[in-house]
C-alpha cells in the first residue's frame, strides 16, 4: 500500500491484537482479584437454586467443573482466551441456556448503527463549525452564532438526552420515548418501519452529536490555524483563486486528516458516551444490554460486552491508521522506527 | 554615614510582600477572564455545598427523613425525593463529594501520567515502547466498559475508592501528551547546558523540564478532572457508585428508578442536572483559556 510498509502494516495489525489480549485480560482478571470472589458467590448460588437440597456439595462440584473454575488459575486463563479467540463467550448465568453471542448480536446492530450515524454528523458538524470559526472570512453573524452549537458540550451525553427525552418525548410527545423501532407492527424492509426507526435513533444521535461536536470544533479550529500560516495558502491567494475554493479545497482539505487522529482518540469517549446515552432511552444496543446484565449480574455478558466495545473501537482505529497515509501523501509510515 | 544614600530595601510589611508575591497571580486572573469565570463559578459552587451544610435539615438526606415527593416549599427549597429526602441536603452533601471525586481522580491521574511521561520521553528505549504501547491501548479501550466491569465486580462503597479506580484509568491521556513534550524538551539548549553543568537526571527532569511543562501539566489535570467527574457520574447513574453518600450521579439514579421524569418531578433530576452544567462549564472555561498557553499557536486565532 502507498505511504506505508510492510512492517508498520503489522506492527498496526499487532497493535490490535494487543487491545484485544489487554482488554481481555482485564476481563479475566478483574473479576478473581475481586474480593469475594463472585464467580465462588455465582456458582453457590447456581448450586443453591438448581438443588437447595441432597447432593448440594456434588452439584456445586459439578458447576465447578462445568465453568472449569476446579483447574488451576493459568489453565483457566488459557482456556478462556483460547474460547475468546474463537468469539466463544459462553452461556448466560441470567439466562442459562441462552448463548451469549445470541444475546449480544442484535445489539451490536443496534449500537453500530446508532454512533456509527453519530459520528459522522458529528464530524462532518465539527469540522464545517470548527473551519468557519478559523477562516477570517467567515460573516461576522455566522462567526458569532456558531459557538452556541457547541454548548451542548458542556454537558454529559446522558444528561442531554434526559433533557431532550424530558422536552421532545414526554412533554411535547413529538417522539417516541423509548426503545429502537415501533413495537406492533413487525420489522420489515419498507418505509413504515424505516421512518419508525429514524424517529427512535433521533434524539439518542441528537444528543451524542451536540455534546460532541464542541471537542471536534476546537480542535479543527486550531488545525485550521496551523494550516492557514502555511505559505501555499498565501501563494493561493496571491493566484486570485476564490476564496470559498482556498477555503474547502485548501485549507480544510489539509486540516481534516489530523482531525482523524483526533477521531480516533475521540472514539472511546464517544462509545463510552453512548452506553449512558442507550440507557436512558432504552435503546437496545450494546449499552443498554450492559446494564441490564449489571441488574441481573449477568458476568459473562458483562464480559463480552466489554470484549466487543474494546475490540469494535481498537478495530475503527486501526481502520483510521491505515486509510490516513492514502488521504494524506504527507503521512510516510516507510521506515519509520518506533517512537 | 548615612543610610538615605543606600538602596534602602523597602520595609518588609506584610501587604507589600503579598503584593509583591500576588501581583503575577493577580495579573494572571486579571488577563484570562474566561479562567477566572470558571474558578469563581467552580467556587460558588463549592461554597454553595459548604455553606449550605449550615441551613440543611440534619439528617435530611437519609431516606424518609421527610414526606415523600413534596414539591420545592419554604420549608424544602428544593422539594423532597420518592424516597423521603429533603434535595436540598442531597445536594448539599453530594456536591462536595462529586468535587473530591473529580480532584482525587484528576490528581492520581495526572500524577502517575506525568510520572511515566517524563521518564519514558526523557530516557527513552524499550521501557518507553512498553509504556507507549500500553497508552496507547488504553486509550483504545472505553475507559467506561472498563469502569463498569471492575465496579460490577468490586461493588464500591467509598466515594475515595470510586476516585481512585478513576484516576487509575485517567493518566494515559496525560502521559502522552507530557512524553512528547518531554521528548522536544530534552534536546533543546538548556537542558544540555545543564547536562554539561553536572546535574544529574533527576535534577534535570525536576529543575528543567518540569517547569516548562506546568502550562500542560494544568491542562492535563483539568482535562483529567473533568474526565474523572464524567466517569464517576456516569458510574453512579448506572447505579455503580458509592453507596454510603448521596452522590449527584446515585440522585439521577433515584430519579430514574423512580420515574421522576414521567412523574413531572423537575425538582428531583433538576438539580444535579444543573449541577452538572455548571461544573462541566466551569472546567471548560478553564481548559479553553488553559489552551492558550499549551498551544501558543492559537493565540492569532480570533473568534471562539
Amino acid at each position: 500500500m502507498r505511504g506505508m510498509d510492510l512492517e508498520y502494516f503489522v506492527r498496526r495489525i499487532g497493535m490490535f491484537f494487543l487491545v484485544i489480549f489487554v482488554a481481555a485480560t482485564i476481563n479475566f482478571f478483574v473479576p478473581r482479584l475481586a474480593p469475594g470472589n463472585p464467580i465462588g458467590a455465582i456458582t453457590s448460588r447456581m448450586a443453591n437454586a438448581s438443588s437447595g437440597i441432597e447432593n448440594g456439595k456434588e452439584m456445586f462440584d459439578a458447576y465447578r467443573t462445568r465453568f472449569g473454575l476446579d483447574q488451576p488459575l493459568y489453565i483457566q486463563y488459557a482456556r478462556y482466551m483460547w474460547n475468546t479467540l474463537h468469539l466463544d463467550f459462553g452461556q448466560s448465568l441470567a439466562a442459562y441456556p441462552a448463548d451469549v453471542s445470541d444475546i449480544i448480536l442484535p445489539a451490536i446492530g443496534w449500537s453500530m448503527g446508532l454512533i456509527g450515524v453519530s459520528v459522522l454528523f458529528t464530524f462532518g458538524f465539527g469540522i464545517t463549525i470548527g473551519a468557519l470559526l478559523a477562516w477570517k472570512g467567515t460573516p461576522g453573524l455566522v462567526r458569532a452564532v456558531l459557538p452556541i452549537t457547541m454548548i451542548g458540550g458542556v454537558l454529559p451525553y446522558y444528561l442531554l438526552g434526559m433533557l431532550l427525552l424530558y422536552i421532545f418525548a414526554f412533554t411535547t410527545k413529538l417522539l417516541p420515548i423509548s426503545g429502537a423501532y415501533d413495537t406492533g407492527t413487525p420489522l420489515a424492509f419498507n418505509w413504515q418501519t424505516t421512518v419508525g426507526v429514524f424517529r427512535h435513533a433521533l434524539l439518542p444521535a441528537l444528543s451524542i452529536v451536540l455534546t460532541s461536536i464542541g471537542g471536534f470544533a476546537l480542535t479543527m479550529r486550531g488545525l485550521m490555524v496551523n494550516t492557514i500560516g502555511e505559505d501555499y495558502m498565501l501563494l493561493a491567494d496571491a493566484k486570485g483563486l476564490p476564496k470559498r475554493r482556498i477555503l474547502w479545497w485548501y485549507a480544510v482539505r489539509n486540516a481534516i486528516p489530523p482531525q482523524l487522529t483526533h477521531l480516533a482518540i475521540a472514539l472511546g469517549y464517544v462509545v463510552s458516551g453512548a452506553i449512558l446515552v442507550e440507557i436512558v432511552f432504552s435503546y437496545p444496543g450494546l449499552g443498554y444490554q450492559l446494564w441490564q446484565s449489571i441488574v441481573n449480574s449477568d458476568y459473562t455478558v458483562i464480559q463480552a460486552i466489554t470484549l466487543v466495545l474494546a475490540a469494535s473501537v481498537g478495530l475503527s482505529v486501526l481502520v483510521i491508521d491505515l486509510i490516513y497515509p492514502r488521504l494524506d501523501p504527507r503521512v510516510t509510515y516507510v521506515g519509520e522506527r518506533s517512537g | 554615614m548615612s543610610t538615605a544614600t543606600l538602596p534602602q530595601a523597602r520595609p518588609a510589611t506584610f501587604a507589600t510582600a503579598l503584593r509583591d508575591f500576588s501581583s503575577p497571580v493577580v495579573n494572571f486572573f486579571r488577563e484570562n477572564r474566561l479562567f477566572t469565570a470558571g474558578v469563581v463559578l467552580l467556587l460558588l459552587l463549592f461554597l454553595f455545598g459548604f455553606i449550605g451544610t449550615m441551613f440543611s435539615i440534619p439528617k435530611g438526606s437519609d431516606m424518609g427523613a421527610v414526606p415523600l415527593n413534596q414539591a420545592p416549599s419554604a420549608k424544602y427549597p428544593l422539594g423532597t425525593d420518592g424516597l423521603g429526602r429533603d434535595m436540598f441536603s442531597v445536594m448539599v452533601i453530594g456536591i462536595p463529594a462529586t468535587f473530591k471525586i473529580g480532584f482525587l481522580a484528576g490528581a492520581v491521574g495526572v500524577t502517575i501520567g506525568a510520572i511515566i511521561g517524563l521518564l519514558t520521553g526523557y530516557y527513552r528505549g524499550p521501557v518507553d515502547t512498553f509504556f507507549s504501547s500500553f497508552a496507547d491501548v488504553m486509550l483504545v479501550i472505553p475507559a467506561l466498559a472498563v469502569l463498569i466491569t471492575v465496579s460490577a465486580y468490586v461493588r464500591v462503597v467509598t466515594v475515595e475508592l470510586m476516585a481512585v479506580i478513576v484516576g487509575l484509568l485517567a493518566w494515559p491521556l496525560s502521559a502522552r501528551v507530557i512524553r512528547s513534550q518531554t521528548l522536544s524538551l530534552r534536546e533543546r539548549l538548556f537542558v544540555q547546558v545543564a547536562r554539561l553543568s553536572g546535574e544529574n537526571d533527576f535534577e534535570i527532569i525536576t529543575r528543567q523540564i518540569l517547569p516548562n511543562l506546568t502550562a500542560y501539566l494544568a491542562a492535563a489535570f483539568v482535562g483529567a478532572v473533568s474526565g474523572g467527574i464524567l466517569a464517576a457520574v456516569g458510574l453512579e447513574v448506572l447505579g455503580l457508585g458509592p453507596q454510603n453518600v448521596p452522590t449527584i450521579g446515585r440522585t439521577l439514579f433515584y430519579a430514574f428508578k423512580y420515574t421522576a421524569l414521567f412523574k413531572g418531578m423537575w425538582w428531583w433530576w433538576g438539580p444535579p442536572v444543573v449541577t452538572l452544567a455548571i461544573i462541566f462549564t466551569g472546567l471548560f472555561w478553564i481548559s479553553l483559556s488553559l489552551d492558550k498557553y499549551a498551544n501558543p499557536r492559537l493565540k492569532g486565532s480570533s473568534g471562539g
